[in-house]
């Protein structure tokens, strides 16, 4: 599941150790492996924070140099992975303060939750009075068989999509969440968010990706 | 079986995270697990959800431009240079 992990990289221990050092000394080649592994996934999560592209890209390359020079205070109580998009979520959360909201961007999440919004439409359920099922399914999911190619680039594509059309700090949850790796709590943590607002966000968020391949698949079928 | 009514349908679409989560509650689970022993439909839904976060697991995200790699290469010799000055020069060097 863990995109950030599926290559081998010194996460922990005396690898990070060594490879901060060898940043910290200049390494260029050790600094190329870094970019190549992370810049990706920093790109993504500073675009789903942004919601723009460019400001992403430009948020990443600040992150790159608050990263280096501030390799010396880098004491290693998170790893290095962590603290890279720790610095990057603090940049990308001031780039969306700039754009001229008043609302400061730890508050977006709660303002998010408060808007209030349900997981399937409601008319796909029999009303509370129903005299036999009420609240059960009336048009119920129709299962995904083998035909429905979840893997596929078209899908990929239908699932970016959808990500891209979700409220920002969804989004963001989401991306965080499912897409790059990161755990509820590192999640809460980057995102200064408390768990319950992280749990509603990522619930709407991926309800909201369900019923886009589910659209999405039952146009196929026509 | 719980004490309290059974869960519906569209209580469990409401459920669903915290239960792939693991984060509800002990009666809760219960319920949505007897509910969804019996409900074919919800079980779906649940599978169907599960797909879901495998599928935004599996979309890769895009590499960085080789331009872009290059021009922070170059960008952290600077950097370090600049760094490696400030830590071990003193100060206008006397002619050596």
């Amino acid at each position: 599941m863990d995109l950030l992990e599926t290559q081998p990289a010194p996460e922990d221990g005396r690898g990070e150790d060594a490879l901060v050092e060898a940043l910290r000394m200049g390494d260029e080649s050790e600094f190329a492996a870094l970019v190549r592994r992370l810049g990706g996934p920093m790109l993504r999560v500073a675009t789903s924070i942004c919601g723009d592209r460019v400001v992403g890209e430009d948020v990443v390359q600040e992150t790159w140099v608050a990263v280096v020079k501030g390799l010396d205070g880098f004491e290693g109580r998170s790893t290095l992975k962590t603290w890279i998009f720790s610095v990057l979520v603090r940049r990308a959360a001031s780039a969306v303060e700039r754009e001229g909201r008043s609302v400061p961007f730890t508050a977006l999440a709660s303002a998010e939750v408060e808007a209030g919004e349900s997981p399937v439409e409601i008319e796909r359920f029999l009303p509370a009075d129903h005299a036999r099922w009420p609240h059960h399914w009336a048009s119920p999911p129709r299962p995904w068989g083998p035909s429905e190619q979840l893997g596929s680039a078209e899908v990929r594509r239908e699932i970016e999509s959808a990500v891209e059309d979700l409220a920002r700090m969804q989004r963001a949850v989401i991306t965080l969440r499912d897409l790059t790796g990161f755990t509820a709590a590192e999640t809460c943590r980057l995102l200064e968010m408390t768990e319950g607002n992280q749990r509603v966000l990522l619930h709407r968020a991926r309800s909201r990706v369900r019923r886009r391949l589910e659209r999405y698949f039952a146009g196929e079928q026509r | 079986m719980s004490a309290r009514a059974a869960l519906t349908c569209l209580e469990m679409v409401e459920l669903v995270t915290g239960y792939v989560e693991g984060t509800l509650v002990e009666d809760e689970r219960h319920r949505f697990d007897a509910h969804v022993s019996h409900c074919p439909d919800c079980l779906t839904y649940v599978e169907q959800m599960r797909l879901t976060i495998d599928a935004l697991g599996s979309v890769p995200p895009e590499s960085i431009s080789a331009g872009a790699e290059r021009a922070l290469l170059r960008a952290f010799r600077d950097w370090t240079r600049e760094e490696r000055g400030n830590a071990t020069d003193p100060g206008p060097r006397r002619g050596i």
